[in-house]
C-alpha cells in the first residue's frame, strides 16, 4: 500500500484553531487512508481533532504528514493544499 | 446551617435574594468510583449514551444558532461535534474504563484534564485558549453521566439565579445578558468591572472582589447580595431574611416615586441644566435610553460587536448595528466611541500582545493607529450612519494632540473615499477626545483647539493618576475617584475646554455615585453620562438641589487632603440638602 510523506507549514495566521481543525477532519473522512501528522517529536491521528488541536500548531509551524492507503497520492494533494490555504479561504 | 456573612466591594446597587449558581472555569472535579469487572461494558455503554446525548444537544443547538445568528456562528459547534466523535478520546476513555475499572464519568474527567493540561502548554495565547470549548463539550458530556447541576451550560440556565464566579469575562457578561441573572458575586474584579458594568446595565446588584468566595458558597446555597453594602450572606437566618425583605421593598416603592421623573429636565432649583445622558455597553440596551428619561448616549461602546466572534465584524454589520441604534435613540444625540480594545478586553479575531503591563500598552486608539485597516472598517462604517439621526464620535485614551492628529488624519482620508463613492453621511459629525490619560489632562488646553469637545473617561483617569491597576483587587481599596488629584485633574479638563467654548462631558461610574455627581456638577461639567439604571437618582438629586450650593460645597472640597475626607464632607453635606437621597 502507497505511503506517501511530506512536509508542510501551516500557512493559516491563526494557526490550527477549533474551525480549521474540524475542516481538516472533515476533509480526511473523504478518502480511504490513514493520516498522522508530527510536530517535532510529537505525533497524532490526523483524524483527531483533539490531537490536531493538542498540537497547537500556529501560523508557520513545520508539520510533517504521513498518508497511508489506496488513496494516498489523492488525498496528500488536498491536504497540501489545505495547509497552503488561510482560514477564509477554507471556509465555505 | 448558620449564615456566613462575606464582605466584598459594592458594584451595582439593589437587593437581591436566591439560588447560587457556580460558573466553574476551573478543572473537572469527581469523586473516583470503583466499578467490578463485569460493570465495565455497561459503564461503556453509559459513556457512549452520554457522548450521543450530548450529540443531540449540541445538534440542537446548531440549528437555533443557524435560526438565529447564522450559518458562520454555528460552524464552531462542527468542532464539538467533532471532538465527541474523537478515535483517541474514545480510544482513552474506553480503554481506560477496561484497563483501571474507574467509573465512565472519573475515566472520563481524567482524560479531559489530561487534554486541559497539554493545552495549557501550547505557546501561542489563542491556541491555547481554545481549552475553553474541550471544556465546553466535556461540561455537557458530564452532564449525562453525573447529575450534577454544575455541569450545566449558560446556554441552558433558565431559572433565577444568583451567578457565582472566580471572574467573568466580558465574553461570558454578553452570554448572561438577557438571562435570568438575579445577582453577581465574584472573586476578582473592582467597581469599574465588566460585571460591575453588566450588572447596572441589568438593572441587578453586584458585589465583586470577594476573594475566595466560589470557595464558600456552594451550588444551591441560598445568597442574600446586598449590591449596596457590598455583603454576601450566605444561607441567611429568617432574620436577616426579613430584614433585607422589608429593605427589598422600601428600595421597589422608592423606584417607583423615582418614574415621575422620566420626563422632567435635570435642572437644579436655581435653573442650571446639566445633561444626563446614558452609557450604552451593548445595542440591546437601547431600549433603556428613554425608559429611564436619558438625554441621549453619551458613550456607546463598540467592542461588544467585536468579541464572542472568531471574525472582525465586517463594515455593513457595523453600519447596520449603529444604524439601529441611532435610529433608536434620535432625535436625541449618540456618542460612539471608536474601538478600546486591549487592557482588559480583548476579542478572538485579532492577537493583541498580552503586555506585562496591559492598561499601558497597545489599546484603544494606539491599537486602531497600528491596526489601520480595522480602524478604518469602523469609521466607514460610524460616518455612514451619521446620516441616519444625531450621532458623533470620540477616540478613547488620547494622550496628547500627536494622536489626535494621526485619527483625524486617517477620518479624513476615510471621509474622501466615501464622498469619492457618492456614499452618504454626516460631514459636520462632531468629534471629541476622551480625556484619561494624564498628559491629555495636563495638555488639554491644546487639545481643546482641535476637537470639538471633551470627554472625560473616569474610570480610565483614576487608574493612570493614581498608578491603580482597575482590575487587581489588591489595590481595588486605592482606587479613589475623589481623590484630589483627580478633582484637581477634572477641573483642569472643565476650565481648558470651556476657554475654548467646547462641551465638557463625564462618562465613568463616577457620575452614577450622588455624592460624586453632586461634586461633578460643582466643578462644572455640561454632560454626566452613566449606566442606565442610576439616572433616575441622579436626576432627582439634581432637581433638589441649589448650583450655588454644589459650588460652594465644591470649593470648600477642593481644599481638602484626601479623598476620604471629601467623600465623607461632601456626604454629610448632600443629606443634609437633600435628605433621604437614598
Amino acid at each position: 500500500m502507497p505511503r506517501i510523506e511530506r512536509q508542510v507549514v501551516v500557512a493559516n495566521k491563526k494557526g490550527m484553531h477549533a474551525r480549521p481543525a474540524a475542516l481538516f477532519v472533515q476533509l480526511t473522512d473523504k478518502f480511504n487512508v490513514t493520516v498522522s501528522i508530527a510536530k517535532d517529536k510529537e505525533k497524532i491521528n490526523g483524524k483527531s481533532i483533539m490531537g490536531l488541536l493538542m498540537l497547537g500548531a500556529q501560523h508557520q509551524t513545520p508539520l510533517t504528514l504521513t498518508v497511508d492507503g489506496e488513496e494516498a497520492e489523492a488525498a496528500m494533494k488536498e491536504f497540501e493544499a489545505f495547509f497552503a490555504k488561510q482560514e477564509e479561504d477554507l471556509i465555505p | 446551617m448558620s449564615e456566613l456573612v462575606l464582605k466584598g466591594i459594592p458594584a451595582a446597587g439593589g437587593i437581591a435574594y436566591g439560588p447560587a449558581f457556580i460558573l466553574d472555569n476551573q478543572e473537572f472535579i469527581v469523586p473516583k468510583r470503583t466499578i467490578s469487572a463485569d460493570e465495565v461494558e455497561s459503564e461503556i455503554a453509559r459513556f457512549q449514551e452520554a457522548l450521543g446525548q450530548a450529540s443531540i444537544e449540541i445538534h440542537a443547538l446548531k440549528e437555533k444558532i443557524i435560526r438565529d445568528m447564522g450559518q458562520k456562528q454555528a460552524q464552531i459547534l462542527d468542532a464539538h461535534l467533532l471532538l465527541l466523535e474523537d478515535p483517541m478520546l474514545q480510544e482513552q476513555v474506553i480503554g481506560g474504563i477496561r484497563e483501571h475499572k474507574h467509573a465512565a464519568e472519573y475515566t472520563f474527567v481524567k482524560v479531559i484534564n489530561m487534554y486541559v493540561q497539554s493545552f495549557n502548554k501550547i505557546e501561542d495565547e489563542y491556541l491555547r485558549e481554545r481549552s475553553s470549548d474541550i471544556n465546553d463539550v466535556a461540561r455537557r458530556v458530564l452532564k449525562y453521566l453525573t447529575d450534577e447541576s454544575k455541569w450545566h451550560d449558560l446556554d441552558n440556565l433558565q431559572d433565577d439565579l444568583i451567578m457565582v464566579a472566580h471572574e467573568l469575562s466580558p465574553s461570558d457578561a454578553v452570554s448572561l445578558y438577557n438571562k435570568k441573572m438575579m445577582a453577581f458575586v465574584t472573586d476578582l474584579g473592582g467597581r469599574t468591572s465588566h460585571t460591575a458594568i453588566i450588572a447596572k446595565s441589568m438593572r441587578v446588584p453586584a458585589v465583586v472582589g470577594l476573594k475566595d468566595a466560589t470557595l464558600k458558597i456552594y451550588n444551591g446555597d441560598y445568597l442574600i447580595v446586598d449590591g449596596q453594602k457590598g455583603l454576601v450572606i450566605v444561607n441567611p437566618s429568617r432574620p436577616t431574611r426579613e430584614l433585607y425583605a422589608k429593605e427589598q421593598s422600601k428600595i421597589n416603592a422608592s423606584l417607583e416615586k423615582l418614574d415621575d421623573l422620566r420626563e422632567l429636565p435635570a435642572q437644579t432649583s436655581d435653573g442650571k441644566r446639566v445633561c444626563i445622558l446614558a452609557n450604552l455597553e451593548l445595542s440591546l440596551e437601547v431600549q433603556n435610553v428613554r425608559k429611564f428619561g436619558a438625554e441621549g448616549v453619551g458613550l456607546y461602546r463598540t467592542e461588544f460587536l467585536f468579541m464572542n466572534r472568531l471574525d472582525l465584524p465586517p463594515e455593513e454589520e457595523q453600519y447596520l448595528a449603529y444604524k439601529q441604534v441611532v435610529e433608536a435613540v434620535a432625535p436625541l444625540p449618540v456618542t460612539i466611541r471608536t474601538l478600546d480594545l486591549g487592557g482588559d478586553k480583548f476579542i478572538s479575531s485579532v492577537q493583541i500582545p498580552r503586555d506585562m503591563a496591559p492598561f499601558l500598552g497597545v489599546r484603544a486608539i494606539r491599537f486602531c493607529l497600528d491596526r489601520q485597516d480595522i480602524f478604518k472598517t469602523q469609521l466607514r462604517a460610524i460616518l455612514r450612519a451619521s446620516a441616519h439621526g444625531r450621532l458623533q464620535m470620540m477616540y478613547p485614551m488620547i494622550s496628547g494632540v500627536g494622536e489626535l492628529r494621526q485619527a483625524n488624519a486617517v477620518l479624513t482620508e476615510v471621509k474622501r473615499s466615501l464622498r469619492d463613492e457618492h456614499i452618504p453621511f454626516d460631514d459636520k459629525m462632531k468629534v471629541g477626545t476622551m480625556i484619561e490619560v494624564p498628559s491629555a489632562v495636563m495638555t488639554a488646553d491644546t487639545l481643546a483647539k482641535e476637537t470639538d469637545f471633551f470627554s472625560i473617561g473616569t474610570n480610565d483617569l483614576v487608574q493612570y493618576a493614581l498608578a491603580v491597576d482597575r482590575v487587581n483587587e489588591k489595590t481595588a481599596h486605592l482606587y479613589e475617584p475623589a481623590h484630589p488629584a483627580v478633582l484637581r485633574m477634572i477641573q483642569r479638563v472643565v476650565d481648558a475646554g470651556h476657554n475654548e467654548n467646547i462641551h465638557v462631558g463625564l462618562c465613568g461610574e463616577m457620575a452614577s455615585d450622588p455624592v460624586l455627581a453632586f461634586l461633578l456638577l460643582g466643578l462644572g461639567l455640561d454632560e454626566l453620562s452613566m449606566s442606565p439604571s442610576s439616572i433616575l437618582t441622579i436626576k432627582k438629586m439634581v432637581r433638589s438641589l441649589r448650583f450655588s450650593d454644589c459650588l460652594r460645597v465644591t470649593q470648600e472640597a477642593m481644599g481638602l487632603s484626601t479623598g476620604q475626607e471629601v467623600e465623607e464632607f461632601v456626604g454629610a453635606q448632600l443629606r443634609q440638602l437633600v435628605p433621604g437621597l437614598d
